[in-house]
This record gives C-alpha cells, sequence and structure tokens, in this order.
C-alpha cells in the first residue's frame, strides 16, 4: 500500500482527498452587516458585466473584457472598502431589471444607487444623464449645459467615460449634436446594441 | 497600504484553510470552524495594519478557531476537573480520533498530540515553511520543526509499524 513511498510524499499525495467543498460563507457574512460591496458577475447581451453594491445601492456596473475584474474589484476595495465579497443573491434584484430591461420589458431602473463613486461636475453630469428618459437622446453639450457649464461638452464626455454604472445610468443616450454617435466606456458596438434596444435604429446614424 | 479585496483572499486560501481545519477538528466541525474563521478574519480585516503576509494570518485565525472548537470539544467529553488539568497542562488533544472519512494517513495525523498535528497540517496541507508553522503557532522556529519531525517519526512508529 505505502511501498516505496516516503511518509511524506503518502501525506502529500492524499491532500486533495482530505479537504474540498468548503462551505460558502457569503450568506453569513451577509447576515452579519459585513459585507461592504458585494458582487456578481451577469452574462447581459452586451458581454459579462461586473454588479456591486454596497447596503446603500448598486455603486458599479463594469465591462469585464475592459479592464478585467481583478482591476474593478481592486478599485471597489480601495475607494469603498476591502471587504468585498462575491455574493451573487445580494445583487438578484438589479440582475431581474437589467434581464427585463434587454427583454424589451422595462424602461426605468427602480433599484438604489450609491453614487459615492461620483463627485463634482462628473456627478452632476451623470445626474442630468440618469433623467434622460428611455428612447430618448441627449446631447454633450445639453448635459454638460444641464451641470451648469455650458462650454464643457468636452470635459462632460470624460465624466460619461468615467461613468461607473453604464446602462443603469444610460450614458449611452449622449450623442453628438452633429448627429454621430460619440464615444462609449464599453465601446460603440455596446453603444448601438443598447440604442437598439430602445428603438433606435443607429446602423445609419455613425 | 491598500488591502486586496477579501474575496481574494477567501479564493487563494479557502481551500487550504479548509484542509487545515478538516485535519485538525475533523470533517463533522470543519464547516463551523470554517465559517467562523473567514467571518471573524473579515471583521477584522479592515483594522489590518500589516498586508505583509496576508496567508499566514488567516492560518492564524483558523488555528486559534481550530484550538477553541477542540477545547470546548474536550469540555463536553470529560468531566471538568480533567480539562482543567490538561488545559494546566497545556496540551489541548482531540476528544476522539475516529476516521471521519479521512485518508488513512491524515486519520492518523488526528490521533497526535495536538501541536504535532497542527504542525504536520500546516506542513503537509498547507505547504507551509517551518518559519510560517512558527509564526502561526506563536513558537520559535526551532519548536516548529521539532514539532514536525516528531509528528513524523509517530505516525512512523505507529500508523507504518516502522521503527526507522
Amino acid at each position: 500500500m505505502t511501498a516505496g513511498r516516503t511518509l511524506e510524499q503518502e501525506l502529500k499525495a492524499a491532500v486533495d482527498a482530505v479537504g474540498g467543498g468548503a462551505p460558502e460563507i457569503a450568506q453569513t457574512a451577509t447576515a452579519d452587516g459585513l459585507v461592504d460591496v458585494a458582487y456578481a458577475v451577469h452574462d447581459s447581451p452586451v458581454g459579462s458585466l461586473l454588479l456591486a453594491a454596497t447596503p446603500r445601492g448598486l455603486v458599479r456596473v463594469a465591462y469585464l473584457d475592459g479592464p478585467g475584474d481583478a482591476q474593478v474589484l481592486e478599485e471597489l476595495a480601495r475607494r469603498v472598502s476591502p471587504r468585498v465579497l462575491r455574493a451573487p443573491r445580494r445583487l438578484d434584484e438589479d440582475r431581474r431589471q437589467l434581464e427585463q430591461y434587454f427583454a424589451g420589458k422595462r424602461q426605468v431602473f427602480e433599484v438604489p444607487i450609491d453614487w459615492r463613486l461620483c463627485a463634482g461636475f462628473g456627478r452632476r453630469v451623470l445626474s442630468a444623464t440618469a433623467r434622460i428618459p428611455f428612447g430618448s437622446l441627449s446631447t454633450y453639450k445639453q448635459v454638460a449645459t444641464e451641470a451648469g457649464s455650458p462650454r464643457g461638452s468636452r470635459a462632460a464626455g470624460n465624466a460619461l467615460g468615467a461613468n461607473p454604472m453604464p446602462i443603469v445610468v444610460p450614458c449611452h443616450r449622449v450623442v453628438h449634436s452633429s448627429g454621430g454617435l460619440g464615444g462609449y466606456t464599453g465601446g460603440l458596438h455596446r453603444k448601438r446594441v443598447l440604442l437598439g434596444v430602445e428603438g433606435h435604429e443607429v446602423t445609419a446614424v455613425v | 497600504m491598500t488591502l486586496p479585496p477579501f474575496q481574494q483572499l477567501l479564493d487563494a486560501h479557502g481551500s487550504d484553510v479548509f484542509r487545515f481545519l478538516v485535519a485538525t477538528v475533523g470533517r463533522g466541525d470543519a464547516d463551523d470552524c470554517y465559517q467562523e474563521t473567514w467571518i471573524s478574519a473579515l471583521r477584522a480585516y479592515p483594522r489590518l495594519r500589516d498586508d505583509s503576509n496576508l496567508r499566514g494570518w488567516i492560518l492564524t485565525v483558523a488555528h486559534r478557531k481550530a484550538l477553541d472548537q477542540l477545547r470546548a470539544a474536550s469540555r463536553r467529553a470529560e468531566p471538568i476537573g480533567d480539562a482543567l488539568d490538561r488545559a494546566a497542562i497545556g496540551g489541548v488533544e482531540a476528544p476522539f480520533a475516529a476516521s471521519d472519512g479521512l485518508p488513512e494517513v491524515w486519520a492518523s495525523v488526528r490521533s497526535l498530540p495536538s501541536k504535532q498535528r497542527t504542525a504536520i497540517a500546516l506542513r503537509f496541507l498547507t505547504g507551509s515553511s517551518h518559519a510560517e508553522i512558527a509564526a502561526v503557532m506563536h513558537t520559535s522556529e526551532e519548536a516548529a520543526r521539532r514539532n514536525v519531525h516528531e509528528g513524523l517519526k509517530r505516525l512512523r512508529r505507529e500508523y507504518r509499524n516502522d521503527s526507522r
């Protein structure tokens, strides 16, 4: 049974049989109020999304082919709290509303939002953006004006590019006044899909 | 200093912690000890001032939970006087050493004296160095080395019937 193997080798060889199937801790941690940032990965028609929420509300939506989840989670650890845990059930309602949106069954997201990653002018631009109704379009100049800086189109563009909650804060509804599509944090192909969900025929717009 | 997202620790060390607990407290209590380990680590995490050895830190928490568990179990298993006597000597023994579905060699590890058992589990389940074992068990590196050595010697004798 043990011929030819040292005791040390035998101990090491049996490691996998000792453990496995460690229990989940997310549920207990949530119940104890110890999860400052809960996150889940959600598959959508515009690719994998990382959704993160604090007890106050949704705080981050990230396209995962961009920065990658490690970088997004490190940023959340640094800017919100290092108590970051994968706790998908905490995001169930957010995920359900996203699914309804992509299925054409929801026009307004009704989830609490935690705005703590947005400040100053950027926050004002994103608040103005959040008020653009489903199916409507606005321009960089218009949201800059609403944010209190009529000549700040470029800065507004930067603030929208840094939107921590794309889709839910609908920066895809902001386009150039010239009629051009402008830019998008997740790439223009996604902006087209999102505008398509909202009934725009965008292949012609570009 | 920026602490990494807690989930990163859980992903990197969760299975080591679980195996360590299965080997030290047994399968029956490993689930509870595992939860308690991570919950108490999560509670303390934002106040952590040194992130240079997070693996050592979490294994230390697991080691403390295992000792608590074994103390509680030995209190349940024997008259209080005996438990106090034992505590006075400083050893915490496993109250029983059922095979517990463990591979035979690891079931034998469970019957070792507590310090040897812990040292062997850290060494061979989590791949810890003698210095890391010393840090987790709050002993000198020499004592860690001795605990591993004595544990192996006893296993050779009692499990393998080998007198070398």
